[in-house]
């Protein structure tokens, strides 16, 4: 008895510690900064300790029944703590308050541990003796869980795994005892009961916890998730409602269903009604297939190329029939030729080889400049390495992020063509899912908005289209700076713009 | 609740890393970091230091010999070259020509050993002008006459980020918990010094110009040499200890010294001498290769190839009535060789140069140790606060940080890269530096390297492919005080035909503007003594 209760102190010391680990960790990890997690996570969690050990006062009676309890508790809150933060991370108001909320609980838990263990021991024991074992053990469980933490748990398993696996130890504890005790405890069936159930909810977690993850993830989406993978260069989430399909790309809305074909045909016709036969057309990004659905519109066209730099997307695009609905099958066509690199360095390559490709239209179908990296896809450099693959008559088109939320960086992507010689053609529409968007048109020569379109389009028509390349006032042109690979002016305005927003 | 799509962005990441946490990580654990010591030749060079070497078995004869195959000797044979003399060799020790501009290659990306960048060039830079357009770094002008730099080598944005407290900011200045006072202090010395710019003297020189032979000799700004960069601060009254951290970084990284030794001449130099104006970047920018300056030294290297003699150790340089006889030792086979040639340039550093030349001698040369870590990673760092940036540094480290060799890469999704982590040794004295670099083992090295970066980068933990080691026994001249305006430098600059000397070394502060013209000056000094008619390019 004597021994099974000090062999438990280190369990639960060792599992004490993990908590916290814990704790810090998954906090730095969603919030960043890890020296203020760790330090405010480890402080609220010893201050609930001691809060924990005052609170044992207050047992009077059933100790080891107390005990059991506790440990339960412990084991079902601490071993769910990793999962929970990371599912409630996007669910909350206020991801702080649940987070010190949990450490505090948990912390206060454990702060009964010992000191109860204390006072179960009180007659076994000499004074002595008790307090150098126990908090000997205690100590000694901490050393195992620092060591424990990185080496092995972190690596191997992961937080959520972890933090499952501990819970099952802590309970484990608990059904020893149960079992250790049985006759000298009566009354206990409530309580083993309850520590089955918590073993069993645990090791169910353990087991399936990234499928409880991903599950879970569809809470941050509308809609189920009905695909998902993460690629070398993101995660691809695709949701599904009744009547709504939806792309993310990194978290970040791709298109729905309900109204892609308003940004997708305002993206492509206006460039491709203005030109007399296109027949070669260069697409980077849209590795969903639905610019290039637009595209294959114009019988003209002979030869589509698309520079997408994730192999899935297009996999997962030219091969799922609900998508494949989605796009006509246009991955499927015979005029397209599919290049699997970084947009930039391929214009590089072409540019630099003995015989550039010349293409009627451009389209840049690429997400928004919303870091440095993306940024270079919209610089003065990389729309000046276009015009070896454009003619005088060749016309270009950028999507711009949109010019009502960020009108500095809208205008900052239209003067930056200008910078880089080309006459500019701005225009706007609606797309319910993103809000007001904009585009704008590129070419050498000068631009005049076609009047004659494709039949069958849902949005564009010779009236519709007109009425795009009119900004209001709240759009108006503004100077910016110019977007140089030296000083991306244009990701900071659109950092600064988007973060202002509010609506979204 | 409503999201912002950058909360929505940033909880997906968060998501994405737990969920990858333990797949990922599994896979690349525990996979020891390997790598090794490199470093230039110490154990080649000290035989220099009384050892014995066999008789020449050869003699040949050319016109020039160029000692050193660093940027002022590849300087000086490119110069050479395109004046038409093609009779003349480069002897260069290590087996690779570049000296600070060496660069190293893997399949991540190239990387360079030491040199890494060169500001906009000063009006008075002429001669390395020239070579910017020759190898396309320059590639026009503006109607101002400002020079029209590549885009593609001009330091992509961001440039610069610190890590304090936690977090990454933008720019180099402290400014997590800078008071108002540190600002205000700020504000004044970057307007003094940086005002100093275009400030002429009485002689209608800059007073602070590149090359530095080129700045005013008014004796008043001269004087600053007396005193240190710290002295000096003090009696301008700059006490923020923020400011200071900030001056004290300037010159560890371009001086390999500490704020308390630096000539407070050279401290101010180094934010004064920067006048370069460009048509097409801000004035603060300046040009960086994914393998540094080894860019450029490679350029240069590469029309002198069939001139080029490496590993060779040369021993002995006598005047011999009209010529002078240059022996030297070729490690490969172990013979040695003599050149009599009509001139000789010594483009090698003053204390290799004494010990040829012992005339020259001069115990007032001292020299920075330098240690140099290339750090092979398959993720990319992180941070929050701000974006990676070229140069990312680590507010109070004894270390300079680490610059992100792929950081001019046009991709759009780079997800390997080569950090170059510099450390000035500076925190002892040299010769004590150098004995403790030399004294510690590899894994130490790899220790004290991957103990800051893994500190402030956890996420790369089992991400470190591999981390070699360069030792710089004597990486750059120290300006310390007394030393820029000193007669060791003066005496130095003394050309004695048909010997000539050329390197960064006579200019106090080591950087690719200096060692270049110094290499030029002394082609050209060669020329007139070859009877070679020719343009300056000076």
């Amino acid at each position: 008895m004597q021994t099974l209760l000090l062999i438990s102190v280190i369990v639960i010391a060792t599992c004490g510690l993990v908590y916290e680990l814990i704790a810090g960790t998954a906090a730095s990890y969603l919030l960043g900064d890890s020296v203020t997690q760790f330090s405010t996570v480890i402080g609220c969690y010893l201050f609930a300790m001691g809060a924990g050990s005052w609170l044992t006062k207050y047992v009077e009676r059933n100790l080891i029944g107390v005990f059991i309890k506790v440990e339960i508790l412990v084991g079902a809150i601490g071993g769910a703590s990793a999962m929970l933060l990371f599912l409630l991370f996007d669910h909350v108001a206020s991801f702080r308050v649940l987070l010190y909320f949990l450490v505090f609980i948990i912390g206060m838990l454990v702060g009964v541990e010992i000191p109860l263990l204390l006072r179960i021991l009180k007659d076994r024991l000499e004074f002595r003796e008790l307090v150098s074992r126990v908090l000997a053990l205690d100590y000694l469980g901490a050393l195992f869980a620092s060591i424990l933490f990185p080496l092995v748990l972190v690596p191997y398993l992961g937080l959520v795994k972890s933090s499952f696996l501990f819970g099952m130890m802590n309970v484990g504890v608990a059904v020893w005892v149960i079992y250790a005790l049985k006759d000298e405890v009566p009354s206990l069936a409530a309580s083993r009961a309850s520590a089955i159930i918590v073993l069993v909810l645990l090791t169910f977690g353990f087991v399936y916890s990234e499928r409880i993850m991903t599950i879970a993830e569809s809470g941050a989406y509308p809609g189920s998730v009905i695909f998902s993978q993460s690629t070398p260069y993101q995660r691809i989430v695709i949701t599904k409602t009744r009547h709504d399909l939806r792309l993310f790309l990194n978290s970040n809305l791709q298109f729905s269903s309900v109204d892609e074909y308003r940004y997708h045909e305002a993206l492509v016709h206006p460039a491709l009604s203005a030109l007399d036969n296109p027949k070669s057309v260069l697409i980077f990004g849209g590795g969903d297939g639905l610019a290039l659905r637009e595209v294959l519109k114009y019988p003209s066209v002979e030869k589509v190329v698309m520079i997408d730099l994730d192999p899935a997307m297009t996999e997962l695009f030219s091969q799922s029939d609900i998508l494949t609905q989605l796009n006509n099958g246009s991955l499927l066509s015979k005029k397209l030729e599919i290049v699997h690199k970084d947009a930039f360095i391929w214009v590089r390559e072409m540019q630099q080889s003995a015989n550039p490709p010349q293409f009627d239209a451009v389209i840049s179908d690429v997400p928004d400049p919303s870091n440095f990296s993306i940024g270079k896809l919209y610089s003065r450099t990389f729309f000046s390495a276009l015009k070896s693959l454009v003619h005088d008559k060749s016309v270009i088109v950028v999507q711009s992020t949109s010019p009502l939320v960020a009108r500095k960086a809208f205008w900052c992507v239209n003067n930056t063509l200008q910078d880089a010689g080309f006459k500019t053609a701005p225009y706007h529409l609606n797309v319910p899912a993103f809000g007001e968007w904009g585009y704008v048109i590129a070419s050498l020569s000068d631009f005049t908005v076609p009047e004659k379109y494709p039949a069958g389009l849902k949005y564009i028509t010779a009236r519709s289209a007109a009425d795009m390349f009119y900004f209001p006032p709240d759009m108006a042109h503004l100077d910016t700076k110019i977007q140089r690979l030296d000083d991306q002016a244009l990701v900071r305005y659109f950092d600064q713009e988007w973060s202002e927003y509010q609506i979204y | 609740m409503i999201f912002t799509r950058r909360q929505l962005l940033k909880s997906g990441a968060a998501f994405a890393a737990a969920l990858g946490f333990g797949r990922v990580r599994h896979a690349e654990a525990d996979a020891p970091v390997t790598g090794q010591i490199l470093g230039a030749s110490a154990k080649i060079g000290h035989q220099l230091r009384g050892g014995t070497f066999p008789a020449p078995i050869t003699t040949t004869e050319k016109d020039t010999v160029i000692i050193g195959g660093g940027i002022a000797g590849l300087g000086a044979g490119y110069r050479l070259l395109n004046a038409g003399v093609t009779d003349f060799t480069i002897l260069e020790l290590e087996q690779d020509t570049g000296g600070n501009a060496q660069s190293g290659k893997n399949n991540v990306s190239a990387y360079p050993w030491g040199a890494h960048y060169v500001p906009l060039l000063t009006d008075e830079c002429r001669a390395v002008k020239k070579l910017f357009r020759d190898f396309g770094i320059i590639t026009g002008e503006d109607d101002k006459g400002r020079a029209i730099y590549n885009e593609y080598y001009l330091c992509s944005d961001p440039h610069e980020r610190l890590y304090m407290f936690g977090r990454w900011q933008e720019g180099l200045v402290p400014q997590a918990g800078a008071t108002d006072e540190d600002r205000r202090q700020y504000d004044a010395f970057f307007k003094q010094v940086e005002g100093l710019r275009n400030v002429r003297g009485k002689d209608g020189r800059k007073l602070f110009a590149i090359p530095v032979d080129d700045s005013s000799q008014d004796a008043d700004w001269l004087a600053l040499d007396a005193l240190t960069m710290r002295e000096w601060m003090l009696r301008e009254g700059y006490t923020s200890k923020y400011l200071q951290w900030h001056v004290d970084y300037g010159c560890r990284d371009d001086y390999g010294v500490t704020l308390d030794d630096t000539s407070a001449w050279a401290g101010i130099h180094y934010f004064a001498g920067r006048s370069g104006v460009a048509a097409n970047t801000d004035d603060s920018n300046f040009v960086t290769w994914p393998d540094g300056n080894g860019f450029i030294a490679k350029k240069l290297a590469a029309p002198l190839a069939g001139n080029i003699t490496t590993q060779a150790l040369v021993f002995a340089v006598k005047r011999e009535g009209e010529h002078v006889a240059v022996d030297y030792l070729d490690q490969k086979t172990g013979t040695a060789h003599r050149i009599s040639a009509r001139t000789v340039i010594m483009a090698t550093p003053q204390f290799v140069s004494a010990r040829l030349l012992p005339e020259i001698a001069s115990d007032n040369f001292s020299y920075a140790p330098w240690a140099v870590a290339n750090i092979t990673v398959t993720r990319m760092p992180e941070g929050t606060g701000a974006e990676l940036a070229w140069d990312n540094m680590v507010f109070d480290s004894k270390l300079l940080g680490y610059v992100v060799a792929t950081h001019q890469g046009l991709e759009t999704n780079p997800r390997k890269t080569v950090l170059t982590y510099y450390w000035p040794l500076s925190h002892l004295p040299p010769k004590q530096a150098r004995e403790e670099a030399l004294a510690r083992s590899y894994e130490q090295w790899r220790d004290i390297f991957l103990g800051e970066l893994l500190a402030v980068h956890p996420e790369l933990k089992g991400f470190v492919k591999s981390l070699d080691v360069w030792i710089w026994g004597h990486a750059m001249v120290r300006p310390l005080k007394g030393f820029m305006w000193g007669d060791a430098r003066r005496n130095m600059l003394k050309q004695t035909p048909p010997v000539f000397y050329a390197h960064s070394d006579m200019s106090g502060i080591s950087i690719f503007e200096e060692a270049y013209t110094h290499g030029v000056r002394a082609a050209e000094n060669t020329l007139v003594h070859l009877g070679r008619a020719f343009a300056t390019e000076l």
